[in-house]
């Protein structure tokens, strides 16, 4: 049996008829064209699939496409904005965060929503924050002073347009 | 590694999921995190699956003076946010990833029984229960069982074909009361497959142990509860014979060899996490936050 | 911008369309492709009796299934033994698809097509094997026992002995040396498997449209892989065009070639008439791709006062699995870079390749040499510590020296040339580590404890790669090679190489790689060769390109070509910068049939001479258009080499050891760029850091996988890697024009002996088995303190 479902993805509303057992992963990939959204493992380990789900990071290979219907989801192709790469994406550019680039799109997901909850993560939080995502080409080095450079950019990016102070002390 | 077919339902009240649970061999699906690599690799194929995310009113996070419970829907990352107890708190930062704590559910987690996982180690040593709603004749029916009596084996709960666990509750400490939960997990986030300890540790007026509980994970079928109280004595925590106490907790527990550690070091290593967990469960006692 | 962006730590071209999921790996094509999956024996030795695929037909939504009974006779002949060699007298390949016999669990039996994925696997499902199952063997010494065979036809399990002796200089054998030498140690040491595990799994799509066959897949070598495919289909080889497309991680497992699934699903294709595609699953990839690493080595030594190595024999069991489709290039590679910076006295060097019922065995990053620097820097250390000497004397006392280059070791090498050492500084490079880590002021406690590994890399090695430059009348440069990329940044590297060979802006210039459609003839990425191979081609096609280039602006600028420079994309007169002609311009007049197509072709008639009446427009040994074609073959390989260091703690009570501080110092001759190299370093030393304390396969007696997920194959995440520091030592090569030596594996190769080395100075017991575990590190002291 096939259900008809909705999904918000990147901000505009898809339909998809899936059964009952269709992987969101798979769903993004094969049903709607979105590849960007890599398959690692399939049993939650490795987080190349995360994307966003009303803005949490999730897995997935771990969640039945139906079970999310009529909910938003924010995948690796939605991350850069009308300006081009957003500043978590320029970080990994800058920093030489990503080799074969499998594993990039859910690490910059999982970034993304870390540094939305907590601008100005110490080491160990950044550490914490992508400790559920495998990446066996980088050795992780630049991964994570790629998290510190982009911490940098949204603040620079907040700092102006929000009329605030600057927050550099806090980014660095 | 897909998941088999199986008949897809979302019920969209308790009624009609009980109903359903009641009609069909349905395997029921919350956060997923557990059950959905089953499923992808096929290790499970149930013919009908029970999505209850839909379900309303079981998200609930209450805390009262007595203590929390937990809905089946609250998430774990939810849980922890809310900062409702302070042993969950120190189990839930050891539970996966945060990713994965973002979709799965404590009560799940508990229903899934894995004898390496934290969450049921917590309901044990606190001696908290789980709610489970069934169909019964003419209305719902529930039973609260005890957490003694709700891990029956490894994967194995006493949720029965037809039930659904609505909540869990988790007693709050008593006063003078600490916890702590110490693990050693090959990779930070893996479950603890060597072994793992959470403690409570509740002091008199004296700041001597009144009680002392540890609950040990990944050394049984299900989480050992070592009730030391009298093994560490009505002394202050710097003068417990810890020798003893770890000795008894090695003599509560049957570890196993497994690929990723032999029983004897496992039989070591949750003495040692034992009286790093009452330790420093005492030491929260003595000086709360 | 400078033109000059060799050395220059430039951004990676790639990283645009990967940060943008605009990536294209093998999954993410054929969108209405069928999908395969298959059915793998549960049984690591068995006896096929009976397959009934019956219950399969109802799956709504199947295309096809296949036993090996189905194959034509050339599809389904065994699959090719890469590399012979003699020594491998009794080299054996699987067939496709299994024939009456299974020997590992994984073994590909049934295929199935179906609409999509799910759907194959339903049927695979309920499809029923009948075997009759037959005790396996597992372990090495077991197998090579012999008691039972995987092979029937292969006495002993053993599929090649090879022996190597090198005398020393007075003659004497290693053993006559070890016996007259003041010291002497014997020992045994362990290493487990792992693999390569790529996070992109492998994957093949193919496409036939009745005349022409297009496959992508995700490998190592789409040259190779195209001529396999159209020796098994029988197809011209200008009929099949193989893509290697964007590939998640190789690290050697997609060297292997052709895999069972690169011929039937093309065949499949074919035959159906339909898009086909496989895509590899994490389950299949732990028990159906390759392992490595797993060896048994058992060692002699003889030494003198000073630690000097005056004879040294080495016993090598190396575990095969069950079948050699890459002969054995991973024994060869470990007997000879086992020597690694050294001058030992007299060598001697024994290994026996054995079959076991486990997934075969073939190269892993490193590719043989971590197991070789394991012995050999577990030897330095033991000596060391006979001595009672600093661990990094010893190894000083052993060094090559600088003015002994090249250097012969006299062994024959994986290539099968002379292991002949071209250049290198290894008394420096020691030096520059030991102050990078802070070697003489480390102060030693229980439980705190530093190790040092050195290595030599043979890299680069042979036989060729090619490189084609053209340069279009709009004045970009398109290259392209043959090898293939699996994340090492070639795009940019080679981009870099041709910017300041030819002095054009990098962002005219545009790479492609592993695609026959664009260039044929190629080996492939492996043993650290892109840069030193396609780098060298394309430096080489490019100097043709401008020696062309040059000569055409000449004529049309009436200048002496040795006056003329390219800067910018521009050929001037030097010193007389108004007197020039852009690149482009160069290109049409490259080019005597000259339609007005576009602007430049339409400007550049007034650089357009008449053509001489008595000569051909297309003078001969002359060619159209401004391109260029050239291959880099080397006499022999470049050695790079490296030497790191690491602190550890290990933990008095859990026994959990703790990486404090790792460092490198690394000599990979010029480099292109830092930063990709400094990448590459890091990657390898993370995946070192996991076969040294957290990857196993893990096998039972049955000869089944008990680790085959990502829950219990313990990959690092974040939280278990060290920080890492790097320093660098350039020795140019001398045996290329670029002077480069290979990077790809190099962080691998020392690791285990590394952390070996740092957790025996923190217990002070020997470390002999890798990788080590909190449980075996508590297991040892429990011996240890038992005496």
């Amino acid at each position: 049996m096939e259900h008809e479902i909705t999904l918000v993805v990147n901000g505009a509303a898809r339909r998809a008829r899936v059964p009952g057992r269709r992987l969101l992963s798979d769903c993004l990939r094969h049903d709607l064209g979105l590849t960007g959204t890599h398959v690692g493992c399939e049993h939650g380990v490795c987080g190349c699939c995360t994307v966003l789900l009303d803005g949490e990071p999730v897995r997935s290979c771990l969640t039945l496409a139906v079970t999310v219907d009529g909910r938003e989801i924010t995948t690796v192709e939605g991350l850069a904005g009308p300006d081009g790469l957003s500043p978590v994406q320029r970080a990994f550019e800058e920093c030489h965060a990503l080799q074969c680039g499998f594993c990039t799109p859910g690490f910059l997901c999982t970034v993304t929503a870390l540094l939305r909850d907590n601008p100005a993560p110490a080491e160990d939080e950044v550490l914490d924050g992508i400790s559920g995502n495998l990446c066996r080409c980088t050795g992780y080095q630049n991964i994570v002073k790629a998290v510190h450079r982009a911490a940098d950019l949204l603040a620079e990016e907040r700092a102006p347009s929000a009329g605030e102070p600057p927050r550099d002390g806090e980014a660095s | 590694m897909k998941p088999p077919p199986f008949t897809y339902h979302a019920p969209r009240d308790l009624d009609e999921a009980l109903d359903l649970l009641a009609e069909v061999d349905g395997k029921v699906l919350a956060g997923g995190q557990s059950l959905i690599p089953l499923l992808n690799m096929r290790l499970a194929a149930p013919a009908h699956v029970v999505d209850v995310n839909r379900l309303p009113g079981l998200s609930g996070i209450e805390a009262g003076p007595e203590g929390v419970t937990v809905g089946a829907l609250a998430r774990q990352a939810e849980v922890a946010r809310a900062g409702v107890h302070p042993l969950l708190g120190q189990a839930l930062r050891l539970v996966a990833h945060p990713v994965i704590r973002n979709r799965g559910t404590v009560v799940g987690s508990l229903v899934h029984a894995d004898p390496a996982a934290e969450l049921p180690a917590v309901l044990a040593v606190l001696g908290g229960s789980v709610r489970l709603a069934r169909r019964a004749p003419g209305g719902t029916g529930v039973r609260q069982v005890a957490a003694d009596a709700f891990f029956a084996g490894p994967l194995e709960s006493a949720a029965e074909p037809g039930e659904l666990a609505v909540s869990a509750f988790f007693p709050a400490l008593p006063p003078r009361s600490g916890s702590a939960f110490e693990e050693v997990a090959r990779r930070h986030g893996d479950y603890a497959l060597l072994a793992g300890v959470c403690a409570v540790v509740t002091l008199d007026e004296d700041l001597h142990v009144a009680a002392a509980r540890v609950a040990c994970v990944g050394v049984g079928p299900v989480p050992v509860v070592a009730d030391v109280s009298e093994v560490c004595g009505r002394r202050p925590a710097a003068t417990v014979p810890w020798e003893a106490v770890t000795e008894a907790v090695r003599r509560a527990v049957e570890p196993e060899d497994d690929i990723h550690a032999s029983a004897a070091y496992r039989l070591h290593l949750v003495g040692v996490l034992a009286e790093r967990a009452l330790r420093e469960a005492a030491a929260r006692a003595a000086a709360p936050p | 911008m400078s033109t000059r962006l060799f050395g220059e730590p430039v951004r990676r071209r790639e990283d645009r369309r990967l940060l943008t999921g605009r990536g294209r790996y093998v999954d993410d094509l054929g969108p209405d492709a069928l999908a395969a999956a298959f059915v793998r024996s549960p049984h690591a030795r068995a006896r096929i009796r009976d397959i009934d695929v019956s219950a399969a037909l109802d799956v709504e939504g199947l295309v096809a299934v296949y036993t090996w009974e189905d194959l034509p006779e050339r599809v389904g002949r065994p699959l090719p033994l890469l590399i012979p060699h003699p020594a491998l007298t009794h080299g054996r390949t699987a067939y496709p698809l299994a024939r009456d016999v299974v020997r590992h669990v994984g073994e590909p039996v049934v295929m199935v097509v179906a609409a999509d994925r799910y759907l194959a696997e339903d049927a695979c499902a309920l499809i029923h094997v009948d075997y009759e199952p037959l005790k396996p063997v597992v372990g090495l010494e077991e197998a090579a026992h012999g008691a039972r065979l995987v092979h029937d036809d292969v006495p002993g399990n053993v599929g090649a002995r090879l022996l190597q002796e090198v005398p020393g200089r007075d003659g004497r054998s290693a053993r006559e040396a070890i016996e007259e030498a003041p010291h002497t140690l014997a020992f045994r040491l362990d290493i487990e498997r792992s693999a390569s595990m790529p996070l992109e799994g492998r994957g093949v799509h193919a496409r036939w449209d009745g005349t022409d066959l297009r496959v992508h897949s995700s490998t190592q070598t789409s040259t190779s892989v195209r001529m396999a495919v159209a020796a098994a289909l029988g197809l011209p080889l200008p009929h099949v065009e193989v893509i290697a497309p964007d590939v998640g991680g190789g690290f050697g497992v997609k060297i292997v070639h052709p895999w069972p699934e690169e011929i039937l699903v093309p065949w499949a294709a074919m035959t159906l008439g339909r898009e086909v595609k496989w895509t590899e699953d994490r389950r299949e990839h732990f028990v159906s791709s390759a392992h490595e690493r797993a060896q048994v080595q058992y060692v002699r030594v003889g030494f003198d006062d000073d630690g000097r190595v005056l004879g040294l024999d080495v016993t090598i069991l190396h575990d095969h699995g069950a079948y050699t489709p890459y002969g054995i290039i991973v024994p060869i590679i470990t007997s000879t870079q086992l020597l690694g910076p050294y001058k030992i006295g007299a060598y001697r060097v024994e290994f026996s390749s054995i079959y076991t019922n486990t997934v075969q065995v073939t190269p892993y990053r490193g590719a043989g040499r971590p197991q070789g620097v394991f012995c050999m820097e577990r030897t330095m250390d033991k000596i060391a510590r006979h001595l009672g000497k600093d661990r990094t004397e010893v190894r000083r006392a052993n060094f090559i020296e600088p003015d002994e280059f090249p250097y012969d070791q006299g062994m024959i090498f994986q290539d099968g040339r002379p292991l002949v050492y071209d250049s290198g500084d290894y008394p420096r490079m020691l030096a520059m580590l030991k102050e990078l880590i802070g070697w003489d002021a480390f102060e030693r406690r229980p439980g705190r404890g530093i190790g040092v590994g050195c290595y030599v890399e043979g890299t680069g090695v042979g036989p060729y790669e090619g490189g084609h430059v053209q340069v279009t009348s709009d004045g970009r440069v398109h290259v392209s090679t043959g090898l293939t990329s699996q994340g090492q940044g070639h795009e940019t590297v080679f981009a870099q190489i041709a910017a300041s060979e030819l002095g054009v802006p990098i962002e005219r210039i545009s790479v492609v790689t592993g695609d026959t459609r664009r260039f044929g003839y190629a080996v492939g990425t492996f043993a650290s060769r892109a840069a030193v191979m396609s780098g060298n081609a394309i430096a080489l096609a490019c100097r043709k390109v401008r020696a062309k280039a040059l000569r055409i602006a000449a004529d049309a600028l009436e200048a002496d070509p040795a006056d003329l420079e390219i800067t910018d994309g521009t050929v001037h007169v030097v010193g007389t910068p108004s007197a020039s002609i852009p690149l482009a311009t160069v290109a049409v007049l490259a080019n005597p049939l000259r339609y007005a197509f576009d602007e430049e072709a339409a400007r550049a008639t007034q650089f357009a001479g008449a053509s001489a009446p008595d000569r051909p427009p297309v003078a001969e040994g002359d060619e159209p258009g401004l391109e260029g074609r050239d291959y880099y073959s080397p006499i022999r390989s470049t050695f790079a080499a490296g030497m790191h260091a690491a602190i550890v703690e290990t933990d008095p009570l859990t026994a959990e050891v703790r990486v404090v501080r790792y460092a490198v110092i690394h000599d990979c001759g010029r480099l292109v760029n830092p930063m990709i190299v400094e990448g590459q370093i890091h990657g390898g030393v993370a995946q070192g850091v996991g076969g040294a304390l957290y990857e196993r396969m893990v096998y039972d007696g049955d000869g089944q996988l008990l680790n085959a997920s990502f829950m219990d194959f313990l990959m690092p995440y974040a939280t278990e890697i060290p920080r890492i520091e790097t320093g660098h030592l350039e020795t140019p090569s001398p045996l290329n024009p670029l002077g480069v030596k290979g990077a790809g594996e190099a962080g691998v190769i020392p690791v285990s002996a590394v952390i070996a080395s740092a957790v025996e100075d923190a217990e002070g017991f020997p470390v002999d088995r890798m990788p080590i575990s909190p449980s075996e590190l508590f297991d040892l002291r429990r011996r240890h303190a038992t005496g």
